[in-house]
């Protein structure tokens, strides 16, 4: 028997070892923590730096032009000798583009989700939705392919004032490409509501298009306006359609058979040329990326709030 | 009386009906025209394309002459730029999903994160490639490289892949990890040897789905300063570069019919390699649904 040492304290001695051999076993899991929360922390650091670059960069160009004169001047022509700095030609082409695309995309879309939502047999859904998820992950850079060698060509048949760039054939494409999105975010949204309220509609008597438009569409409401919202701000921030199909002149027109030059074509068509970096020339793409983010970021916020804010929660 | 109610009603009941008919084959005909859109696209560039697509054609570098155009050096800046930037967004996405998922306490940092993921997700990716150009291209001074290009990229699809794993890891039941810390597993080991295994399918679907995003994206290295015309593949994580939907467009504005033929090619390559990894992804999906259901 060991005789204890009544100058030790062993129970604080036991205690300190085991909090040394605990410190030593959850050390490794206090570095992967750590190690783990700077990665989520980076993408903080992502938005950081996308707001810090786009407002220090535009902020020197908006000392050499006023605001007034970027939202007002109906003239966009920084490369040229005369310069303009008016950005309106360049929205009222992304707006053009845009609500064309809606138009495609809003009732085809709508109605391919009813379909599948409600009239669809469970194989057909299992069949098509899949290939809809597929086919929207092709590359913006075929969809211009398609537009500016496919449809243009018919378009211009019908027409002899189409020109070869147009808004027209890049909306009608731009439609096509966010219709799987559409579909496939309000057809989730038709399927969460619950069968009993279809049940409840069609007990009534009422017939297979009453209880999808009166009954479903309401209750589904707040997920379809937030994916056709999502869906309009995919289309303004879209770049290769319109870059390609649209064509590169800043017309301040909302006549879709002439060409036109979209926010993110202008981008595109600075980042493509020789404007030395650091000139005033270059400088206007940080000021339209700006208004670019700034309008994306507003319609997904507004798309969340709706979501948030609207959404009918059953059971 | 009570028969020309009835007669009233049935009247009523067959328009009703009728238009039903109408809007079940409006609806019809929406999904056929979308679809077959899709179809028509498909089918027009392989048409156009298919001649085109042989060895010759991926083992040439792109010239002046439209028939001996080829895309080694996009083949090649692709795979060196995706390679690193799935890499990258795996590793770091998915230790996000873990944080978020399994250690973040439910306040105010762990929700702005998580709010701020889901509108990261809804930036146009031009405006990456402005990010890319003033931090990587220029701040880092990494110049228009390869490894640029790919931290763009990787930035770009970060959030496809935190949000994907983050479902993963969630779908996983608690009672494994209670599994685990009953038999004593720090909380580590529960998640790499229990939590993990049954989330990678679910993990592996969004990386591909990210990666074939990060195949198809263009505007953002065109902004970051990826090269249009190149005749030679890089040699290291500082060469210059191009990838195959530069390639594309470049070809795709050029005049010459001869030009759109070897973009149509291209599309054709890059679409065969796109289309078939989203169907593995979707594949790999729907089999891990129905695992956790069953």
């Amino acid at each position: 028997m060991a005789v204890q040492d009544p100058t030790v304290n062993y129970a604080d001695a036991f205690a300190a070892a085991n909090a040394a051999k605990r410190w030593k076993k959850y050390l490794p899991e206090r570095i992967i923590k750590a190690i783990l929360f700077v990665c989520a922390i980076a993408s903080i650091f992502t938005t950081v730096g996308i707001v810090s670059v786009l407002i220090f960069e535009a902020a020197l160009f908006f000392q050499e032009v006023t605001l007034w004169e970027f939202l007002t001047n109906t003239k966009w022509t920084p490369l040229f000798a005369s310069k303009n700095f008016g950005i309106l030609p360049l929205v009222t082409a992304t707006l053009l583009t845009s609500i064309g695309a809606m138009c495609v995309a809003l009732p085809l879309g709508l109605m391919s989700a009813i379909y599948l939502s409600e009239y669809s047999p469970d194989v057909v859904r299992q069949i098509v939705k899949p290939i809809l998820e597929i086919l929207a992950g092709i590359p913006t850079v075929v969809y211009g392919y398609f537009a500016l060698l496919f449809i243009t060509p018919i378009l211009r048949a019908i027409s002899d004032d189409i020109s070869v760039f147009n808004g027209l054939s890049a909306s009608l494409v731009m439609g096509i490409m966010i219709l799987p999105m559409v579909s496939s975010l309000s057809e989730d949204a038709m399927r969460s509501v619950p069968r009993s309220l279809r049940e409840g509609a069609y007990a009534l008597g009422a017939t297979k298009l009453e209880v999808s438009t009166r009954v479903v569409i309401p209750a589904a409401l707040s997920g379809i306006v937030a994916a056709f919202i999502l869906a309009t701000s995919r289309a303004i921030g879209e770049t290769m359609i319109v870059t390609i199909a649209a064509g590169q002149n800043p017309n301040f027109t909302f006549n879709p058979f002439v060409p036109i030059e979209t926010m993110t074509a202008y981008i595109v068509q600075v980042s493509l040329g020789d404007t030395p970096t650091g000139t005033l020339e270059f400088k206007t793409i940080f000021a339209v990326g700006l208004s670019l983010f700034v309008i994306t970021l507003a319609m997904n916020l507004l798309s969340q709030f709706i979501v948030r804010r609207f959404r009918e929660v059953y059971e | 009386m009570a028969q020309t109610l009835r007669d009233q009603f049935d009247r009523r009941m067959d328009r009703r009906r009728l238009y039903g008919h109408i809007f079940h084959a409006l609806c019809l005909i929406s999904i056929f025209i979308g679809l077959g859109m899709l179809a028509v696209l498909l089918i027009d560039i392989f048409l156009d394309g298919w001649r085109r697509v042989n060895w010759e054609f991926l083992t040439s570098f792109p010239s002046r002459k439209p028939e001996q155009a080829g895309i080694l050096a996009a083949l090649f800046g692709s795979i060196y730029v995706i390679g690193l930037a799935g890499a990258l967004a795996f590793t770091f996405g998915v230790a996000a999903a873990i944080y978020l998922e399994e250690y973040a306490a439910r306040n105010w940092l762990a929700k702005v994160i998580q709010i701020n993921i889901g509108n990261l997700a809804g930036v146009p990716s031009i405006v990456y490639g402005i990010l890319g150009l003033e931090i990587f291209v220029r701040y880092l001074a990494l110049g228009k490289s390869v490894l640029a290009g790919s931290f763009t990229l990787a930035l770009l699809v970060l959030p496809i892949v935190i949000i994907a794993s983050e479902e993963a890891i969630r779908a996983v039941p608690p009672s494994i990890r209670e599994g685990g810390y009953a038999l004593g597993a720090t909380r580590w080991q529960t998640i790499w040897r229990l939590v993990l295994p049954q989330a990678f399918p679910g993990i592996l679907t969004g990386v591909i789905l990210a990666v074939s995003r990060a195949i198809g994206e263009t505007a953002p290295l065109i902004v970051m300063g990826a090269l249009t015309f190149v005749p030679f593949t890089p040699d290291g994580p500082m060469s210059r570069f191009t990838v195959l939907p530069i390639q594309i467009f470049n070809w795709v504005s050029r005049p010459q019919e001869g030009f759109h033929e070897a973009a149509a090619a291209g599309i054709i390559i890059l679409l065969v390699v796109l289309l078939s990894m989203n169907a593995l992804a979707v594949l790999l999906r729907n089999r891990f649904q129905r695992r956790l259901e069953g």
